[in-house]
């Protein structure tokens, strides 16, 4: 996608008109995308379709593994959280397929190695900053500096232009959004769920001993 | 960042424009809860991208937030399968 623009950048120097009024085709299709895009991830039914592919992979992951810390559950939560919104990308946005690849590319190194290396692994999408180019950065102007801090924040955009940029951060906060969503209604329901069934067996318990 | 920055003067206006990127910065400024009312020509580019990192990142705390409660709520409900299979029903409706 972002890729496919840039290349017509390029070719639009040496070709004539005809060349042009492609390239403003070629955006103003990512930019009904964009529209449906933004559409898709405030829309119930979506919300719906995740809520429920999320519990399945929750309910999977912990069948497979039952790790021991409450921070290592709760990571593991965020993850698949995570992993299941990139899927409901379809594969339309860098930051989604950033998401799926770089836990792919996690697995690879888990398989390889020792848990020794579980402090980058853990850490998925970020990594650790060198201190030297902190103290550099205050001199870059306020728009270069928050785009890159923008860059840092969204998974895969560290090098992206800066339209591109705006482009996947306007996706990716409505994913997030959702996703936020999604997560909160199940855990309304979750307690409420467990409050029933706690009630439930209160009292048949009592009826039992009735 | 690459020297293909917007704000480059180069002819041939296959470039980048910044039109493009105003347009796509007062989309963004839409979706931002904190900037949203404002007038788009009070509120600077640097603005609305610093309110962006800020909302990422609150987003982010919130489902790291959730991801805590919904681990320990899995833990407590995790009972029979009957029951996931409750929740994923009703969950589809």
């Amino acid at each position: 996608m972002a890729s496919m623009i840039s290349d017509f950048d390029e070719s639009a120097h040496r070709l004539p008109e005809p060349k042009r009024k492609k390239l403003r085709k070629i955006e103003t299709v990512n930019q009904d995308q964009a529209k449906n895009n933004q559409i898709r991830w405030r829309s119930l039914a979506e919300q719906q379709i995740y809520s429920s592919k999320l519990v399945e992979a929750l309910r999977h992951s912990r069948r497979e593994t039952s790790p021991a810390t409450i921070s290592t559950r709760s990571r593991a939560v965020r993850e698949t959280a995570d992993k299941i919104l990139a899927i409901a990308a379809k594969g339309r946005t860098r930051w989604s397929r950033a998401i799926l690849s770089s836990r792919l590319k996690q697995r690879l190194k888990n398989h390889k190695k020792a848990k020794a290396k579980s402090k980058t692994a853990a850490a998925g999408y970020s990594r650790p900053t060198n201190p030297a180019i902190g103290v550099q950065k205050k001199k870059l102007p306020a728009l270069r500096q928050r785009t890159r801090v923008l860059g840092r924040l969204v998974p895969g955009c560290r090098k992206l232009s800066l339209p591109n940029l705006l482009e996947e951060a306007t996706d990716y906060i409505a994913a997030l959004e959702m996703q936020v969503r999604a997560m909160a209604a199940l855990a309304d329901f979750l307690t409420g769920f467990n409050a029933g069934a706690s009630n439930l067996a209160e009292s048949s318990n009592r009826l039992e001993m009735s | 960042m690459s020297s293909r920055r917007s704000r480059s003067r180069q002819s041939g206006g296959s470039r980048i424009t910044d039109d493009q990127i105003n347009d796509l910065v007062s989309k963004l400024q839409q979706v931002l809860p904190e900037l949203r009312n404002r007038r788009s020509d009070k509120v600077s580019a640097a603005r609305v991208l610093q309110e962006t990192c800020n909302y990422i990142r609150n987003l982010h705390k919130e489902a790291d937030d959730l991801s805590d409660r919904l681990s320990e709520l899995l833990e407590t409900t995790d009972g029979t399968s009957a029951q996931a299979e409750i929740i994923r029903s009703l969950l589809t409706q």
